[in-house]
């Protein structure tokens, strides 16, 4: 799946790392890294539409395409391509539309 | 296209200038009648308010002290079922019609009371044609609104017509277009009408564009904000104007609200779209913060929960306004063969002008039922003021978004 070129060099040592949860399993990946790159090296697909169920993965990375769609601890409706990954965050995959009230359908 | 010898295709009986809803309703209906029609599309430069529009099909309280105007766009409303289950079997385009009636809220007892003279005037006007309403205060909005979302503390009521209902306009104007174009209209794009010019005898009209001129044997104009500069070549007053409109648009949720507001309506693609200011500030269709931000906290006054979504979107637009708000259906007596039309309802007015208007056109004359949106009222008299019955309109008439 997905890597860092800067893991490849080496490089990403002198950066500090933060491990974040997808629906529960861990990912450590530099602080500042999106929360959609933690998707795509878990290979995780974002959500599943509300329309017709498909599912989205992080695709634009530019807060364009808005496929990217997660809760981020508590808040749903986040793209997480726009939002820098940080220790501890609560990060959960959508099915379907969240709720009008602020509630998670999940 | 064919080169070589192919025999030239049957020149086109209309030449239609202007490629948003109007245009394309009317093309789209003559067509439907076998008609040879050609659409002159400025292309996507165009203000084209069909792109901003808000989507509502409309009823309310439109055309108070104008019978004939509240009849006509309850008419298009009550047609619009048949329009859109036509435009899905012509171009497998659903415009996504949700028609469950319409609520128009009041936010203090005077309001409401004005409200309901309002709607009892209209239905003293319609007479035998009727007119539904109901004023619902505050306990009945609650019941009326199930499990639904909780009402602003400011709400009193709100006004209910069965009549009202909203669309995807963008896919309106689509399944329009490939309606037409599946039934053989031409699509000219990207290039703008500079001129229409009525050819000496009265044998038709040159249509003239950066690419060449056209003849036609009848012109429509349905230029949107550009009916004011052309409509006066075939001999036409078509004062039209531009009045901004923004609309915000927030992320999509589940199904929360069952009725379009006059100003908030659920899309059923599950975002909120939140409307919309009424702004004299000629072309200019820029957002702006103040007005965004007086939008937002209407919307949250009638529905709080709408605090806690997130705007994803916002957009303005230039709606076509005429002085008194009518619509303009005109035939030119001095340059037959030339018709105007011009409306700020695109959406709510597509059926009529897909079904009466085109047939109208078609058939060479506009019947008594348009004759209220003669452009007449638009001319000077010899004192050199307004037509009389153009100023009463004036009072009497409040125009809605739609």
């Amino acid at each position: 799946m997905f890597r860092s070129l800067r893991e490849d060099e080496g490089t990403d040592v002198r950066i500090a790392q933060v491990t974040l949860s997808v629906d529960g399993e861990a990912c450590t990946l530099p602080a500042g890294a999106p929360v959609a790159s933690a998707l795509l090296r878990l290979g995780s697909i974002a959500r599943l539409t509300g329309l017709s169920g498909s599912p989205r993965a992080p695709y634009c990375m530019m807060g364009v395409c808005f496929e990217c769609l997660v809760e981020i601890d508590g808040v749903p409706n986040q793209q997480a391509c726009m939002v820098a990954a940080a220790d501890g965050m609560v990060v959960r995959r959508q099915d379907g539309h969240r709720a009008a009230s602020g509630v998670s359908s999940r | 296209m064919s080169l070589g010898k192919a025999a030239p295709a049957p020149a086109p009986e209309f030449a239609i200038v202007g490629g948003g809803l109007v245009g394309w309703s009317i093309a789209y209906g003559l067509v439907r009648q076998g008609r040879r029609v050609v659409v002159h599309d400025e292309g996507d430069t165009a203000l084209r308010a069909a792109r901003g529009n808000f989507g509502h099909v409309w009823v309310q309280d439109k055309g108070a002290g104008v019978p004939e105007y509240h009849r006509l766009t309850r008419e298009s409303a009550l047609q619009w079922g048949d329009l859109a289950l036509g435009l899905r079997e012509a171009s497998g385009i659903d415009a996504s019609l949700q028609q469950p009636g319409g609520l128009s809220f009041c936010f203090d007892d005077a309001a409401f009371e004005a409200r309901a003279c309002l709607m009892r005037r209209i239905q003293a006007e319609a007479g035998d044609f009727g007119f539904e309403f109901e004023m619902l205060d505050r306990a009945a909005l609650e019941r009326r609104l199930p499990g639904g979302p909780a009402l602003g503390p400011k709400v009193v009521g709100a006004s209910y017509t069965p009549y009202d209902g909203h669309v995807n306009p963008l896919r309106l104007l689509r399944a329009l277009y490939e309606s037409a174009i599946a039934l053989g209209a031409t699509h000219r794009f990207g290039a703008p009408v500079e001129a229409v010019d009525p050819v000496v005898g009265g044998d038709g009209f040159e249509v003239r564009t950066a690419w060449g001129t056209a003849w036609t044997p009848q012109v429509v104009l349905a230029a949107g904000l550009g009916n004011a500069r052309l409509a006066p070549m075939v001999g036409i007053d078509c004062p039209v104007r531009p009045v901004r409109g923004q609309v915000l648009v927030t992320e999509k949720v589940q199904p929360v609200l069952p009725f379009p507001t006059a100003d908030i309506r659920q899309t059923d693609e599950g975002g909120l779209l939140l409307g919309s200011s009424q702004e004299e500030v000629g072309l200019d269709d820029r957002v702006t913060i103040g007005n965004a931000g007086a939008i937002a906290r209407r919307a949250v006054d009638t529905f709080p929960f709408i605090e806690g979504l997130r705007i994803v979107r916002s957009w303005a637009a230039l709606r076509v306004m005429t002085p008194d708000g009518l619509p303009v259906y005109e035939a030119s007596t001095t340059h037959p063969g030339a018709w105007v039309v011009s409306c700020h309802s695109g959406v709510t007015l597509a059926a009529v002008h897909v079904h009466g208007v085109a047939a109208a056109i078609a058939g060479g004359r506009l019947p008594p039922a348009y004759v209220h949106c003669s452009a007449r009222r638009f001319a000077t008299d010899a004192s050199g003021g307004s037509a009389a019955s153009s100023v009463a309109r004036k009072e009497a008439h409040v125009p809605q978004p739609a």
